[in-house]
């Protein structure tokens, strides 16, 4: 049953050795092609900037993914009900540590995890996820975003992040000083002879190309994780409808998040950008595409195992095995109009207000009731000072901490 | 010289080889243990929760007697229970039951679900009870991994000399008691 996730573990494994080869390959020759004989150089540059780089992002990777997503991690009173199912999904996936919980302030229904294992995981999920799913549906989501912490995609995606940052960049500065600053080098390669133009004439390719390779298996690879961590959430809660109606739900929402940049895409269940670039949806999107997912996991024939997992992926994505894929024919990632499984828009009301309330008690809100009935929310600015009921005229006195 | 050398060698390889069955079959089962505990930690939890959600009950349902004493005795069952893993199961999977019958029941009295501590710890509950389930479905996992291991070749010779025992599953008990129990009113 693991062992399918063992396997996954190898292929990222290989696509890590892959992109550091073709990162200290550019090094190397941007090194023999700046000055020949430097290329050893070079590629000492590369690897001290992408050690460098793994080294802050293996430490200090999530605390600065955390801040700039904007999320506030909440305790237990906030919202015992996300507590409860992060809870239940840490037992049922065996983890060590229940992650610790943060909280965006945005309407986009989205979540992430992050942390470099077990130990140091963390889960933030918007106020539109709270808000727009039941139960069952965010047990589904905690799930995936923990599928993602036992699987070690976190630290996998981190790991690779970085490596195409570092080609990036090297193919950048490269650039600059190859077309800026060459100059000299010029007039001296021409006495050097063809050996040396050759050489320019590759790591010149490489800078062209490197980029673009990078990109290309990183967005491989996250795509791949997606698929794992939905398999995941289905054996972690052994219902996939969950999962599945979540991931409807989610796809129907409008709104984008602020806070998403395109570096920090991957890490969540659903790509926060939207889908923009359809025709090219297969190659350069970092999720696969939500109708699929959802495609997948109703058709695992009641099984919630891995192998149901794989199996209807295989139906599913063979089904779809023309050169359009199914899901753009079906008009991309928001697919056709399903009527919601449950109209529970009573519940939905009462989860929209616990949700404002919590997020208004995390901004040190002061919660009163006046005697004539009306609830008041009053902002921290207030207090030590006297406000009037809108409803009674009664005048309140507004203290630190009030209840 | 040379035979020598590959009997050595392959000596060598059938240590690290047993080595590695050996510690496979360690590891499964302190995973067991330790899944185990975790169904524990809930259970108890469970334990501790009744009485309070007993003492909020009781002045709204008074018709219900019948009901709460029922939740009352199986949780003593349950506390004093001890054995093994299959009787625990079955004095715990009683308390479920009575427990859901008391929600039913519950959904009866409207005063009593606009209580504010009565939802707080009915949310508590169900969360616990959800706890136990997934507990016992990582514990059922561990067990079927660890009994594979102990059963099948050729890591059952090593189960076999160092006389390690398959474990219990976790029961959920008979198909009729996961129903959802009528109430008739």
């Amino acid at each position: 049953m693991w062992e399918i996730i063992r396997a996954n573990q190898r292929r990222a494994a290989t696509l890590v050795v892959l992109m550091a080869a073709l990162l200290l390959l550019v090094g190397y020759a941007l090194g023999e092609a700046l000055a020949p004989g430097a290329g050893l150089g070079g590629l000492f540059v590369a690897f001290v900037v992408w050690v460098g780089l793994t080294l802050i992002s293996y430490f200090r990777g999530d605390s600065i993914f955390l801040a700039l997503s904007g999320a506030r991690r909440i305790e237990k009173n906030d919202n015992p009900q996300l507590f409860n199912v992060v809870e239940e999904m840490t037992i049922a996936a065996g983890l060590p540590k229940v992650p610790d919980i943060y909280v965006m302030d945005d309407a986009a229904p989205n979540a992430f995890a992050t942390g470099r294992d077990a130990q140091h995981a963390a889960v933030a999920v918007t106020a539109g996820l709270l808000e727009s799913l039941n139960r069952d549906e965010l047990q589904g989501v905690i799930a995936h975003e923990l599928g993602h912490v036992k699987n070690r995609d976190v630290l996998y995606m981190m790991m690779v992040g970085i490596m195409m940052g570092a080609i990036v960049l090297l193919a950048d500065v490269g650039a600059r000083v190859f077309f800026f600053g060459g100059g000299r080098r010029r007039t001296s390669s021409r006495s050097e002879g063809q050996g040396q133009l050759v050489i320019v004439v590759v790591a010149l390719v490489l800078m062209i190309l490197a980029p673009i390779i990078a990109q290309l298996i990183y967005l491989a690879l996250s795509r791949r994780r997606e698929y794992l961590a939905d398999a995941s959430s289905a054996l972690f809660t052994r219902y996939p409808e969950g999962l599945a109606s979540a991931l409807e739900k989610i796809s129907h929402s409008t709104a984008t998040l602020a806070s998403a940049t395109r570096a920090t895409a991957p890490m969540y269940i659903v790509n926060p950008l939207g889908a923009t670039a359809r025709g090219l949806a297969d190659l350069t999107s970092t999720h696969p595409p939500i109708s699929e997912r959802v495609r997948i996991l109703r058709s695992m024939g009641g099984g919630a195992a891995l192998s149901n997992y794989e199996q209807a992926f295989r139906s599913v994505t063979g089904r779809a095995g023309g050169v359009i894929p199914t899901s753009a024919l079906a008009g991309g990632e928001h697919g056709p109009a399903a009527a919601p499984t449950a109209p529970d828009t009573s519940a939905r009301l009462e989860r929209v207000r616990q949700t404002t309330d919590m997020l208004w008690r995390l901004n040190q809100y002061i919660f009163l009731t006046c005697p004539c009935g009306t609830k008041l929310k009053v902002p921290p600015a207030y207090v030590g000072r006297e406000i009037a009921c809108p409803h009674c005229g009664a005048l309140h006195m507004i203290q630190c901490g009030a209840a | 010289m040379i035979i020598l050398l590959v009997f050595l060698v392959l000596v060598v390889v059938v240590v690290f080889w047993v080595m590695g069955l050996y510690n496979g079959l360690v590891g499964s089962r302190n995973e067991v243990k330790n899944s185990w505990s975790q169904i524990e930690v809930q259970l108890k939890r469970r334990h501790d929760l009744i009485p309070n959600l007993v003492e909020i009950v009781k002045g709204y349902m008074g018709h219900e007697r019948g009901t709460l004493e029922a939740v009352t005795k199986a949780r003593q069952q349950a506390v004093e229970v001890t054995g093994s893993v299959e009787e625990r199961a079955k004095v715990e999977n009683a308390l479920s039951q009575t427990l859901r019958s008391l929600f039913a029941v519950a959904e009866a009295y409207p005063d009593l679900k606009a209580n504010q501590n009565f939802l707080a710890l009915q949310e508590e509950l169900t969360s616990t009870e959800n706890k136990i389930g997934f507990a016992r479905q990582y514990y059922n996992d561990a067990v079927l991994r660890l009994n594979n291991k102990i059963q099948m070749f050729p890591s059952n010779i090593i189960a076999g000399m160092f006389n390690f025992q398959p474990e219990t599953f976790f029961q959920v008990g008979a198909p009729e008691d996961r129903q959802v129990p009528q109430v008739k009113f």
